[in-house]
């Protein structure tokens, strides 16, 4: 091949108007790619504000209102900027209608609207930023979100927004999935990613509504004072949880869903085996979806709620594992006794597993009743939800963006560089969060600028907090290694073949980079984990 | 029908505008259509559903409060609405109906009933809102019933006002305010395919914005049946 590649998606037709108007689901999933990697920055930018403040007790470079500041713009963005949309968005988009062979996703109009409801959304975050700030937490908790002076409003009406758009890219996904199938993917050959993704949707679909009248009511409630959320006048701030809570607890699978698709696709192509127990993790996803929307109440343990639904949610919570964890063995039994080629992508993988395990087992910690009341609210949870966010959704996200850059971009990254940066990432990464864990666990609270007073009973807090910031500034750096080795391929990498690791699914079939026009699905679709047919890739 | 049959009979409809590029049958684009607005619907349910989860947890707790706030809603008017909006869903099925058999001039007749039905419901909603703003029945913050509290409890047929009366009507003009919004929604959509009906872009083989716009209004209609006897009927 020479270095002058065919015509593809990426180079026709040329001009920015072209792609800003553009209906082609894979121009869309990489102007997707571009804006969340920016909503990463910025996110990024946060937490290394708030790792530095903490590397010393006492005030080091903001006070307590600006560091308010500082985590709920770091947690609003990460969560419905990056992680919500991130990998179904950039990847699911890319990705779907290649998997099923079609043409597009089922309404091509409606997912570039989605792209730009999020730039809107998006928009209003930043003016948040600009005006006012927002000091609730990203969970706008009431009564403090009534009456703080901050810009509630322009945030609230930026997440509204970017709930349209979570809905119209799921509601596209599951649609295209029903009705653009080739022939011969019946629903127990679709690959797993598809499962994921449909299993995503459904929570999109269902759970986004009630966030919506959520921040709708409590939008109405600051401007009109409309009393719902509000106890003086015969409101009910709880209510605000429990509705919050019924989106945001399901939201966790939404961010952690597509992962596990992306990672079912990884191991057994990296392993050269078919999957393990194929049906278990394709309807393990749906009973996530399912079960998942019945644990909101571990959130509210100690929010007044009464014995009995504490007790039942805990129990559901517990439920909940069950399914998480039949993947995982899943997982590890296609490994045994596989060929384990250790390439970016696969060991993206096992660091998803390692990390991800530890996330949800500290879940389990939380969900049990007698042991959250102590922990709850500490850097514990802080450690329990980046295990499970970043270790679980952000590392499988780049296991899926190592898995498939080579088709997105059509050019090969440098391995040895690309395992290095996954390495420090994943080193950096445990750096950071575990020593949250013992903190959290001998009760440092959360959100808080200074630590000074925990310093009596526990003088190693500065030590902890050192190294989880020194951990910060690694992870940082091991992201921008990882990036700059993906960027700079695009120059300097030899072109990719049309399938370099020689993966049995639909998307490998076609050139990389794709051409404009999708190819059509062949005459009859084959079983996606079949690697019978397939030699061991030698592009390593 | 099959995949195998798509792709047959995409040779045969090719070139017709209708059919989206990436869809290989009329068919295939329908169902994709209706399913995609199914799941926007069930969107809609649960966004409403938030509010009617508000609604059980307030009237349980404190009943008191919605026995006698109700009497200060007019059930006449509640129920002529009710009833206008019913007609309204059988006008639409009616147009919808016509749209399948490429009836179109009966097709935009009933579109138009519709429209009328939903500005008659708007108009009846208009002049209840106004007459709760005149009394200070509004929401629990700027809830001043002075007069129509007093004329209520001389005539006798009622307790004392309970304590946080309003959220009453911050619920009531929560739901019924969101219902009118997608009203308004809705006459816009209908609108919309009042206009597609008359520039002749609906035939046998492609209706689906008709039908899919007529389940949207069903919906709206359907909410309104639940919100009518959970505020204006309350023993």
């Amino acid at each position: 091949m020479t270095e002058s590649l065919p015509i593809n998606y990426l180079t026709y037709p040329r001009g920015l108007r072209c792609w800003l108007l553009t209906l082609d689901h894979k121009r869309i999933g990489v102007m997707y790619l571009v804006s969340v990697a920016a909503a990463l920055v910025l996110g990024l930018l946060f937490a290394l504000l708030m790792r530095t403040e903490l590397i010393a007790p006492g005030r080091t470079i903001m006070g307590e209102d600006t560091y308010n500041r500082v985590f709920t713009v770091h947690g609003a963005v990460m969560i419905f900027l990056v992680v919500i949309p991130g990998i179904p968005a950039v990847l699911g988009n890319f990705f779907l209608p290649l998997m099923l062979g079609a043409k597009d996703v089922a309404f091509p109009r409606l997912n570039l609207a989605s792209l730009y409801l999020w730039w809107i959304g998006a928009l209003f975050l930043l003016l948040t930023l600009a005006f006012g700030g927002l000091d609730t937490g990203w969970t706008f908790y009431t009564p403090y979100s009534t009456s703080t002076n901050t810009n509630v409003l322009a945030a609230v009406t930026g997440v509204f927004i970017l709930g349209f758009s979570s809905i119209f890219t799921a509601l596209n996904f599951i649609v295209s999935i029903h009705t653009l199938r080739p022939p011969g993917m019946t629903w127990r050959r679709m690959p797993l990613f598809l499962w994921g993704l449909y299993a995503t949707g459904l929570i999109q679909v269902l759970a986004t509504p009630v966030l919506g009248i959520t921040l709708l009511l409590l939008a109405i409630e600051r401007i009109l004072g409309l009393g719902i959320f509000d106890s003086t006048l015969g409101g009910d701030p709880v209510l605000f949880q429990h509705f919050f809570w019924f989106y945001a607890h399901p939201a966790v699978y939404i961010v952690i869903l597509p992962g596990m698709g992306i990672i079912s696709e990884v191991i057994p192509v990296f392993s050269r085996k078919p999957i393990f127990g194929y049906r278990f993790i394709a309807y393990s996803s749906v009973a996530i979806a399912l079960i998942g929307f019945l644990v909101w109440g571990h959130h509210m343990f100690v929010a007044g709620q009464s014995v009995l639904a504490s007790t039942i949610f805990s129990a559901l919570t517990f439920l909940v594992a069950i399914p998480s964890a039949v993947k995982v063995f899943n997982w590890l039994a296609t490994m045994y006794k596989g060929s384990i080629e250790l390439a970016a992508p696969m060991i993206y993988a096992l660091i998803f597993l390692f990390l991800f395990g530890i996330g949800g087992l500290t879940g389990l910690f939380l969900g049990t009743l007698s042991v959250n009341v102590p922990l709850h609210n500490t850097h514990f949870v802080v450690a329990h939800f980046h295990y499970v966010i970043i270790g679980g959704a952000v590392i499988a996200f780049l296991a899926g963006l190592h898995y498939w850059w080579p088709k997105m971009f059509g050019r090969m990254y440098n391995q040895t560089w690309a395992r290095i940066s996954a390495l420090l990432i994943f080193v950096a990464f445990n750096m950071t969060f575990f020593p949250l864990f013992i903190m959290g666990a001998r009760g440092l609270v959360r959100r808080y600028y200074d630590y000074s007073a925990f310093l009596g009973t526990n003088p190693e807090f500065t030590l902890y907090n050192q190294l989880a910031t020194i951990g910060g500034y690694l992870l940082v750096t091991g992201l921008v290694s990882m990036a700059t080795c993906l960027i700079s391929s695009l120059w300097t990498g030899r072109p990719a073949p049309a399938n370099p690791w020689n993966a049995p699914g639909l998307e490998w079939q076609c050139s990389s980079p794709p051409p404009p026009e999708n190819p059509p699905p062949p005459a009859q679709v084959g079983d996606p984990y079949d690697f019978s047919q397939l030699a061991v890739p030698a592009t390593l | 029908m099959s995949n195998a049959d798509h792709h047959l009979v995409a040779g045969a409809e090719g070139h017709q505008p209708s059919l989206a590029h990436h869809f290989s049958s009329h068919r295939q684009q329908y169902e994709a259509g209706k399913l995609g607005m199914w799941l926007f619907l069930l969107t809609e349910v649960l966004l409403f559903g938030g509010l009617f989860c508000a609604y059980a947890v307030f009237r349980a707790n404190r009943p008191e409060i919605f026995i006698w706030a109700h009497q200060f809603l007019d059930k006449q008017l509640g129920a002529l609405n009710t009833a206008v909006l019913i007609t309204s869903s059988f006008t639409m099925a009616l147009a919808v109906r016509c749209a399948q058999w490429d009836q179109r001039r009966l097709s935009a007749f009933f579109l138009t009933l519709t429209l009328v039905c939903a500005c008659v419901f708007l108009g009846v909603k208009y002049v209840e809102y106004k007459h709760k703003w005149e009394e200070g029945l509004l929401w629990v913050r700027q809830f001043q019933p002075a007069e129509a509290a007093a004329s209520l409890d001389e005539s006798g047929t009622s307790d004392q006002q309970p304590r946080h009366a309003g959220i009453f009507f911050s619920i009531y003009f929560a739901m019924t305010g969101l219902h009118a919004v997608h009203v308004l929604a809705g006459m816009g959509a209908i609108g919309w395919v009042l206009v597609r009906t008359l520039r002749g872009h609906f035939n046998r083989q492609y209706f689906g914005p008709v039908d899919y716009v007529g389940l949207y209004w069903h919906l709206v209609d359907l909410i309104w049946i639940y919100l009518f006897p959970l505020f204006y009927l309350i023993h």
